[in-house]
Order: structure tokens, then sequence, then C-alpha cells
């Protein structure tokens, strides 16, 4: 897999510029599920209990793997905007290094306002998607 | 009836509220109720003029304290037609008092509790606990998805272990009114006691205890306009004498000595220490509230309409199926459950959030019936008389375009 042309930074300004394009948090979610409906498929063995992320309402499966200090993630949920969020988190840090992943303050999620607009439990499962991307990344970048 | 409704809904003033820049449609009434200000301004009057405990001292703050909580529970027992009742901080409460004492003097091992397969976990836990500490079994009626038991199959689920059965009035889910009065009279011609878990009852039907002849009935008063905390349980005073006390102190005690304690008469011997006696004092305005909805008839044929037409147009979205579907429209009450095709009932709930509507989603505290049907759980709307056939409208053209955004 090639590694990103942008840097973590550069990716999640454009998350934030283009949530701002956006009126109403409808919109927004419409694009959320978009990013959920595209979100390529998992593979099945990495579709086990293992990965499933503990603190979401829905099933939310995320693996890791490492290549050359590079991050590459794969990922579902059974809830479609679930997804959608998993994959905007994706599509920052696929292929970032892990030592950057690791460094990374997860801002541009604050900026894009997502968390307000979640229910409680859901932005408990938003959490604990930084939470486990960022485990991952702290492994690897030691390891 | 426009203008009827407009003014009901006046008096309840998170009915007005502004959520996501639209008007708030709610529909998480089997959740909890909008409380009206005839409520909110007693708890707030209460609150302000001074706190004297209740059942206690001789000084004018504790005597009218104790006034409004009596005058709280005579509401109550004047609302479901009973002698008396014991006034807990709401229905779980209420069940697991009841399972605890019950069980204490009535439960042994090879004891059976019979309960329905669609019970809400505040009716099925707690007879858990109880039966695993006695050495007792918990059996359950099967339910389907019209949400109507068999009765020929009920009563040949009644053999001699049968202890208890426990059932709700109407389930969380299915919205159904269960036949109480034909269960009853089968249970007791076997001389099987019948508690009620009447927490959806109690807001969608009348209750008369003494005409329903249960021989226990429970619920919260905070779906029925009453404040968080309150709770009711009736219970057939003959069982009641026989059963232990729950929890020791306060107010249910007779006399004390280092040695031993005598216990209160009923129903003081099963309100142990300081009850919330400002909440409990609001059913007085949460039941006359709610006494002059139901007894309007008007709001009453307004609201079977607004379930009929949401019993016809909710299974027009495509891949939508409701569960409680009564032969007789007549049993349904307004909870409506469904899952839909294609669609996660949690993503819906986030868009009709989005939309200014207010539903339940998940397990909706019953998953074991949930799961039967659904891996994901389900989605539920729910009713009061204070709701209105726009907001049904809106709320099922806001479905139709969440499910389309989904799939």
């Amino acid at each position: 897999m090639d590694a990103p042309t942008k840097t973590i930074k550069e990716l999640s300004a454009e998350v934030v510029e283009e949530f701002a394009v956006f009126d109403q948090w409808l919109d927004k979610y419409e694009y959320i599920i978009d990013l959920g409906k595209s979100l390529p498929e998992i593979l099945p063995s990495d579709k086990v209990d293992a990965n499933l992320i503990a603190g979401c309402q829905s099933r939310v499966w995320l693996a890791c793997r490492c290549e050359n200090g590079r991050l590459w993630f794969t990922a579902d949920s059974d809830a479609i905007i679930t997804k959608g969020i998993i994959s905007l988190l994706i599509n920052v840090y696929d292929g970032q290094k892990a030592e950057e992943v690791a460094a990374s303050d997860f801002g541009f999620i604050e900026e894009i306002g997502l968390k307000e607009n979640l229910s409680p439990t859901r932005a408990g499962g938003l959490a604990a998607m930084i939470l486990k991307i960022k485990t991952y990344a702290k492994e690897y970048a030691q390891g | 009836m426009d203008k009827k409704l407009a003014e009901i809904r006046k008096r309840v003033p998170a009915l007005s509220l502004q959520v996501a820049g639209r008007d708030l449609v709610y529909l998480d009434n089997a959740a909890t109720s909008q409380k009206p200000y005839s409520v909110l301004q007693m708890q707030t009057s209460l609150s302000e003029a001074a706190s004297g405990n209740v059942h206690r001292a001789i000084h004018r703050l504790s005597v009218e304290a104790t006034e409004a909580y009596e005058a709280g529970r005579a509401a109550v027992c004047r609302f479901i037609n009973a002698d008396s009742v014991i006034l807990t901080s709401g229905a779980t409460a209420s069940l697991n008092l009841l399972a605890f004492c019950f069980a204490e003097r009535y439960l042994g091992p090879g004891d059976k509790v019979l309960l329905t397969e669609a019970e809400h976990h505040s009716n099925l836990v707690p007879w858990q606990m109880a039966c695993a500490r006695k050495g007792a079994e918990v059996c359950f009626l099967p339910i389907d998805e019209s949400g109507e038991p068999d009765l020929e199959v009920f009563a040949r689920s009644l053999d001699s272990r049968v202890k208890l059965v426990a059932l709700p009035h109407i389930s969380n889910i299915l919205g159904v009114v269960n036949p109480l009065e034909e269960m009853i009279s089968i249970a007791h011609s076997r001389g099987i006691p019948v508690a009620v878990d009447g927490a959806q009852g109690i807001v969608h039907a009348k209750v008369d205890v003494q005409a329903l002849d249960c021989d226990f009935y429970a619920f919260s008063g905070h779906k029925i306009y009453a404040p968080t905390g309150t709770g009711v349980l009736y219970g057939r005073r003959s069982l009641l004498e026989e059963m232990p006390p729950y929890m020791g102190g306060g107010d249910m005690v007779g006399h004390v000595s280092y040695g031993q304690t005598t216990y209160n008469e009923l129903p003081l011997k099963f309100e142990a220490g300081t009850p919330n006696f400002t909440g409990a004092a609001c059913f007085a305005p949460a039941l006359t509230f709610a006494s002059e909805l139901r007894e309007d008839a008007e709001l009453q044929a307004y609201g079977r309409k607004i379930t009929e037409y949401l019993m016809e147009a909710l299974p027009t979205i495509d891949g939508l199926k409701l569960y409680g579907v009564p032969k007789d429209i007549g049993r349904k009450s307004g909870v409506f459950s469904m899952t839909i095709e294609g669609t996660h009932p949690s993503d819906l709930a986030q868009l009709l959030d989005q939309m200014g509507i207010a539903v339940r989603s998940g397990l909706m505290c019953a998953e074991p019936f949930v799961s039967k049907y659904s891996q994901t759980g389900m989605l539920r709307a729910s009713l009061l008389p204070y709701n209105t056939m726009d907001e049904a409208e809106y709320f099922v053209q806001s479905l139709r375009r969440a499910v389309k955004m989904l799939r």
C-alpha cells in the first residue's frame, strides 16, 4: 500500500473544511452515512471479538496492521452512522506513521462539533474508537 | 380539538422546547413523561417553603410535610381505588421490595414464579435474584409478536409449584393491554396470587385494583406526570401482613430495643427511612392532570385515532415490522416498537433526533425478548394524551426520510 501524500494535519484540516460547507447537522449526517457506505469491507478474519470496541452501543470492529512503521486500519459496524464516523477517522489516520498517530490530539473531532451532535452513548463510543486507535498506535510506536 | 390540545400543551412547559432548531416532538413517553406546571410548582413550593421531616416531630413544619405526603398517598389510593398503598422510589423499587419480601415468606426450594417472556428487566431480574436465593425457579409464558398471551397455555402453565404470577399490565415493548381480568381469575381459581407490573398500564389503562382483584400492582410516578423518584406498590393486605419488612430503620418500626424490634403497621412497615415526601406529595396534582386527560372523551377518541393512524401508516414504510399487533386494535395502547430492514435503530434514533423527534432505541430494558427478534434492538415511539396527530404524521414522514438516508 502506498503511503498517503498528505499529513494528519492536512487531512484533518480537510475534514474541518468539508464540514464547514454544511449548514445543518442533518446534511453532515448524510455525508457521514455516505462515508460509512463507502468504507472498504473488513476481512472476515478481522471481524472477530478481539477487535470489537467496548463501550459502543452498536458493535464496532477495528483492526490494525503495521507495515514499515505505518498503520493500516480496517473496520466495520452494524450501524451505518458509526461506520461513517470510524471511516472519517480512518481517512485521516490510515497509512500514517505510528508515532504520528500516537502523538495526534484528534482535535479536528472537537472542531467539527461531532461530539455535541451525538447522543451521550454514541459520544462515549466515539471516545472508545479514538482510544482504540491511540492504543494501536502506541503499541506499534514502541514495538 | 386543536384549541383544547394547544391549551393542554401550554400547561406542560417541556413540550414547547426546541431541539436541533425545531419544535420538540416528544415520543419517548414510555420512558418518562413531561411534567405539567401544577406538578413543577408544587415541587418548587414544597422545596422553597421549608423542610420538616414526615411522621416525626410535633412542630408545624413536620406536620405540614406529613399532611402533604399523606395527601399524595390519598390521591394515589383514589386513582387506583385502593384502601392503602406503599410509597416507594419507583416501579423498580416496588418490584424489588415485592420480590424480596414475597420470596422470604412464600417461596421455597422447587417453587416457581411465572412471568411472561415480554418483561421489563425490572420485573425479571428481581425474581431471578429472589428465586436464586430460595432455590426456586423463574418460568416464562410464551408471548409472540402479536403481543397476545394464549390463555389456554397460561392455564396449563399453572401447576401446583407455581406460587405467584407476575406479569405486565402492558408490556413496554408490545404496548398491548394484557387480559388481566381473565388471567387473574384463572390464577385465583388455582389459589395463585397475581402481581402486576403497571409501569405502562397505569399510564394507558384505567386501573381499579379492587375490580381487577389483583394481589399486587406496581408503578412509577414519573411516567404519569409525577416527579422522578416516586413510585407505588399496592398489595393485598392479607399478603402484606404476612410478609417481613424489606429495609430496616426510620418509620418502619413499632418498638425498638437492643434485643429486638417490632414493626409498624402497614403501609409504613415497608417505608423505611425518610421517603421522597416532596415527590410523593406531587402525586396529587399529577394524578389530577392524568384524570382530567383520561376523563375527556373527546381527547381519548383523538388518541385512539392517532393509534389507528400509526398502526396503518407505519407498515407502509418499506421493510418496517411492528411488534404488538393485537387482533382487536382496541387493546393496543400508544406504544409502538418496530424494526426496519437494512437500518440500525440507533442510526434511526440519531437522525430523528436531528429532526427534533425523541424516540427510544435499543434493547428497551427487555433484552431477552427484544433480542429474539433483532440483534441490534428496536425503535420505539410512545404517546401520551398531549401528543398530536401532526406530531404522529411528522414522525412517519421523518422516519421515511431517515430510512431513505440510511439505505
